[in-house]
């Protein structure tokens, strides 16, 4: 039984999550000696597809069909699970970001398949088929068995270590049936965001509190953002004073992230907020509150006003990337 | 038009979770229960939608499948202005059987939009909502950051990575709805307390459907290294420490 992932393309293009994803589906293949395939949706071209074989996918599926154009969930997950039955795969893997979490629920009820959530981890068994997984926004975790014969796990973006193990590839074009299936959502009108690093991307970001003050105090934020080639993120207050756009609120009821880096200015560390960063592999704070709770997560801090610290830590960091 | 808000009851966001029974089981000792944050949304933007629509939502009803002792928390509900309540008498297992149950629901009372939290505090599957919408055969979107009725339709915005879509759906239709839903919770007025206590809360009795995942014992995550505090009028030294000994810049 195949280990199946889906990997999104944008506008025909893989990115970091992409590899990632298969690499992850790769370790699974090799603890239940299966291989990997890959599937993606709509128009990717043959170099680009072939990246994903150097991550392990032995084979690769572009799912071809003009009704596909636009992501609609049923006729997405009803393409997918065609694949899973043409190919007999046993285990999928999807990414828990805004794509998979729509499509993997569908997927899971046609296919009568499990599925663990929000996993960062390899499964810690194979039989019984056990893995960790988030509980509690991250206070916890949970070990999950998946009891039903076909499993699903949803992958926490840059939680696993992309690793290369080149294969060489079999592709292939399926064009879907999708029997009795009429798309019934349609998608009017697209805003792009472009030039920026997306904050679930990104492997450093730059965040503000409400110590920061006023929104007229985030120049230095986005510009120490864009110096270190990261995104720049909130907190909840921040964004409901709409001080800074509502997608950039990170925490618990906002987005979950994990970069490598996250620098923290001005935030104090409510249970909300850190429920969002905890993946975060280091933390740095900047408060003027020696007390508090950020510094519980973090690993460098700085005590001291936001204001007067983040442009000298602007001119450090420029310093150093002149050199 | 009749819309149904999906209701998690879940620890207040502030807990310290502890754990029992060989960390099987969750300690809700002196565990405030709530509405599940994104659902409390939900629940505010459909409130609001029939406010502003002139009758022509007849009502607002929640669901909830859990025992007796979450009518706690289907009250404040009503409270914040849900006409009536539907609980499906049964322990929740997991995403998979609680969908199946709401689905059943939906089947017998014909809702025509029915609004889900994006995910539950206490699980964060994020699985409900698509999974009701597949045992139904009928649309969902996903990520949804707005929904609104202009110029004679209904339009839903979404998030996707990099960008947000505006979509037109045919109802009826599950929509999973996440931050920008609703500016902010709303908060039950003292009337709306005093009508919620006879407000109906109907009871149904559960479908037979197995669980599919199980959930055997539980963790806390490492505690992490103490913070390593640095002079702030020596913010070198930290950019220092960042490129040379954690390497992440």
């Amino acid at each position: 039984m195949a280990v199946l992932v889906y990997t999104e393309n944008w506008d025909g293009k893989f990115k970091k999550l992409s590899f990632e994803l298969v690499s992850y589906a790769t370790g699974i293949a090799s603890m239940t000696n299966d291989s990997v395939v890959a599937v993606t949706i709509g128009h990717v071209d043959e170099k680009e597809l072939s990246q994903l074989a150097r991550y392990g996918a032995s084979r690769i599926i572009t799912v071809s069909d003009e009704r596909l154009k636009d992501l609609d969930n049923q006729a997405y997950a009803r393409a997918i699970a065609e694949v899973v039955e043409k190919e007999k795969a046993g285990i999928l893997v999807f990414s828990h970001n805004n794509a998979g979490k729509a499509i993997a629920p569908r997927v899971a009820v046609l296919l009568k398949a499990g599925v663990a959530a929000c996993v960062s981890s390899l499964p810690a068994s194979i039989q019984p088929f056990v893995i960790m997984k988030k509980t509690y926004s991250g206070k916890a975790y949970g070990a999950v068995n998946i009891l039903s014969e076909k499993k699903i796990v949803t992958l926490a973006q840059n939680s696993y270590e992309i690793k290369e193990q080149p294969v060489t590839p079999v592709m292939e074009t399926f064009t879907p049936s999708l029997a009795g299936v009429t798309i019934k959502t349609k998608v009017v009108d697209v805003q792009k965001q472009t030039g920026k690093v997306l904050l679930t991307d990104a492997e450093i970001v730059v965040s503000g509190g409400r110590g920061m003050k006023s929104p007229d105090n985030w120049k230095p934020i986005e510009e120490l953002a864009a110096l270190l080639g990261g995104a720049t993120a909130c907190t909840r207050p921040v964004s409901d004073e709409g001080w800074r756009p509502h997608e950039e609120h990170t925490g618990q009821t906002g987005k979950i992230i994990a970069p490598n880096l996250y620098i923290a200015v001005g935030i104090s560390g409510a249970t909300q907020h850190i429920a969002g960063i905890s993946g975060s592999k280091y933390i740095v704070a900047i408060n003027n509150d020696k007390s508090a709770p950020i510094f519980e997560v973090a690993q460098y801090g700085i005590v001291g006003d936001a204001l007067k610290v983040l442009p000298a830590l602007v001119e450090a960091v420029k310093e150093v990337k002149s050199r | 038009m009749k819309i149904l808000v999906c209701i998690s009851n879940v620890p207040d966001t502030t807990t310290k979770v502890k754990f029992i029974n060989n960390n099987k089981e969750l300690d809700v000792t002196g565990i405030q229960w709530v509405i599940n944050p994104w659902d409390e949304l939900a629940l505010t933007r459909a409130l609001e939608l029939k406010e502003a629509s002139g009758g022509v939502i007849q009502s607002v009803t929640v669901i909830h499948v859990g025992p007796a002792s979450s009518e706690a928390t289907i009250r404040k509900a009503l409270a914040m202005g849900a006409d009536e309540a539907i609980r499906v008498n049964t322990e929740p297992k997991d995403a998979y059987m609680v969908a199946a149950q709401i689905a059943e629901a939906i089947k017998k009372e014909n809702f025509d939009m029915v609004l889900c939290g994006i995910e539950s505090s206490d699980f964060n599957g994020s699985m409900v909502g698509g999974m009701v919408a597949e045992f139904l055969n009928i649309p969902s979107i996903s990520a949804v950051s707005g929904v609104f009725f202009e110029n004679g339709q209904w339009i839903i915005n979404r998030e996707i990575d990099g960008g947000k879509e505006k979509l037109t759906t045919e109802f009826p239709v599950v929509l999973i709805v996440q931050k920008g839903i609703a500016k902010e919770p709303r908060i039950a007025s003292m009337r709306g307390i005093m009508t919620a206590r006879t407000k109906p809360i109907k009871v149904m009795e559960p479908v037979a459907v197995e669980p599919l995942t199980q959930i055997q014992s539980f963790e806390l995550p490492k505690p992490r290294a103490a913070c390593k505090f640095i002079d702030a009028d020596n913010v070198k030294q930290l950019v220092e420490l960042l490129q040379n000994e954690a390497k992440v810049i």
